[in-house]
């Protein structure tokens, strides 16, 4: 109950800022039609909606690790945080307070992007609902970094690092603008120690029907996001001893 | 019967201590003021008191537990409004005071009366629906305050309650604070004299975060031989009176 209400507080203050809104959705939307006129026009395989849809939703997941980020690092820097911290909230309420809001937000974000991506020509198949489900452990990851860089970094720090950079760098590791194979050696190597691509390629099965090949970027993901949780849960706790 | 006692309690950062071997004791419905320049040890002390902060050693018992042993039981009798003002900034006034009722596990019908009541209290009628983050300074001061009221607390800590508001918003605050006195035990930190002076029935001096004195405000005058509480806290911040 006291978790609840305090999630329900995050999710509002997410939902209600309209930079959020149209990062968060008119993004990823914009770069799904912007890519699919193009993919009209000059034929790439990348670019076909059955290819470009998987890997635009997890695009998009990676606004969730900034909105996460935000909220947090904004009540680290007001006294509300501090406050919080005098009721009896719990550490436990505090951490699934500022994850379990976002889950819902993620996965909304992907069914507005298989919407849009149906209206754009991508066939409807059970495999699509299995790949939004697919999406939630993708999610944890997203928020689980949020929840991490929220812990560490100030506001203004959030907006560069998980604003820009992380976006980027999870965009270009992630084989959804380009195929790794074209760049290859090092490159692709470290992409694929990294779980953006991974994630990329299991929505890209999934959406395929192909699930014994999502199986294994699956865990992938899971271990990613069970490692990056636990370290976010212990850099949480790290600061809310200091404060 | 005591609402606050602090034994020996000491914080120390590295090098420096910030509060000093403090013992104090408020009684219940007092309203007891910490004075004392920058660094004195306060807000130190607040934290202390509230359980952010761990003490080095000591101990503090608010309604006779023990801030070390029973943490949980202390934060559900008591409320701070910090220094800085604390409220959601996206949220409503309304949906502020949810969000605190909510988190003290407050029924819906509870939460309601609640709100009714402590927007009454405070005259904050006008802006219930209107987002905490687009509300003036002196608005939002009383909605902290009021997000600390309205768990009900029996210890209520006050940081800071009226520095940088006008003249008419910190007048109107101290009615408030006034309309508390008896029904509920205040720890209120200030630098503002004629706060302590008009508010509190015992005022404590900090220095260097050890209490130098812990009287009425007369008492504190007389012992300094001033005739304005600001002469004496001079006197005592800077060692002549003893």
């Amino acid at each position: 109950m006291r978790m609840l209400t305090f999630a329900g507080r995050n999710a509002k203050e997410i939902l209600r800022d309209p930079l959020n809104l149209a990062f968060g959705l008119g993004f990823p939307l914009v770069l799904l039609m912007l890519l699919s006129l193009i993919q009209a026009n000059i034929p790439v395989p990348l670019f076909e909606i059955g290819h470009l849809t998987p890997g635009v939703t997890v695009f998009g997941l990676s606004f969730m690790t900034l909105f996460s980020a935000s909220v947090i690092a904004k009540d680290r820097g007001s006294s509300l945080l501090r406050r919080l911290y005098t009721t009896p909230l719990t550490p436990t309420d505090f951490i699934l307070g500022y994850t379990l809001p976002m889950i819902p937000i993620a996965l909304m974000q992907c069914i507005v992007c298989y919407i849009a991506a149906i209206m754009l020509g991508l066939e409807i198949t059970v495999n699509i609902l299995y790949a939004a489900v697919a999406v939630v452990p993708v999610s944890i990851l997203y928020i689980a970094l949020g929840l991490l860089f929220g812990s560490i970094l100030n506001d203004r720090q959030v907006g560069g690092i998980c604003g820009a950079l992380l976006t980027n760098l999870s965009a270009w590791l992630s084989g959804i603008w380009f195929e790794l194979e074209l760049v290859g050696g090092v490159f692709r190597k470290i992409a694929y120690a990294l779980p953006f691509v991974h994630a990329v390629d299991m929505e890209r099965a999934m959406l395929a029907g192909n699930f014994a090949d999502a199986v294994p970027h699956l865990w992938w993901v899971l271990g990613y996001a069970a490692a990056v949780f636990a370290l976010a849960v212990l850099l949480f706790l790290r600061q809310m001893k200091r404060q | 019967m005591y609402a606050v006692k602090t034994e020996g309690l000491t914080k120390k950062y590295k090098d420096t201590v910030a509060v000093d071997n403090l013992s104090i004791s408020v009684l219940w419905g007092e309203l007891f003021a910490l004075l004392g320049v920058n660094g004195a040890g306060k807000t130190t002390t607040v934290k202390m008191l509230t359980c952010l902060t761990k003490p080095t050693c000591g101990d503090a018992f608010l309604n006779g537990k023990s801030i070390l042993k029973d943490s949980a039981a202390v934060k559900s009798f008591t409320a701070v409004s910090p220094q800085e003002t604390a409220v959601a900034p996206g949220l409503s006034v309304k949906e502020n005071l949810e969000l605190i009722s909510g988190v003290y596990g407050f029924t819906k019908e509870k939460r309601a009366e609640k709100i009714a009541e402590l927007t009454g209290l405070l005259g904050l009628e006008a802006v219930t629906d209107k987002r905490a983050g687009k509300l003036s300074g002196g608005w939002q001061r009383r909605l902290s305050i009021a997000m600390a009221l309205i768990s009900e607390p029996e210890i209520l800590f006050l940081d800071e309650p009226t520095l940088g508001l006008d003249v008419l918003v910190r007048s109107e605050l101290w009615d408030i604070i006034r309309s508390l006195k008896g029904r509920v035990t205040i720890i209120m930190t200030t630098h503002y004299m004629e706060e302590a002076e008009a508010l509190s029935d015992r005022i404590g001096i900090m220095k260097d975060g050890k209490l130098l004195i812990a009287e009425t405000a007369e008492s504190i005058k007389k012992a300094a031989g001033t005739d304005s509480l600001e002469q004496a806290f001079v006197s005592f911040a800077r060692g002549v009176v003893k």
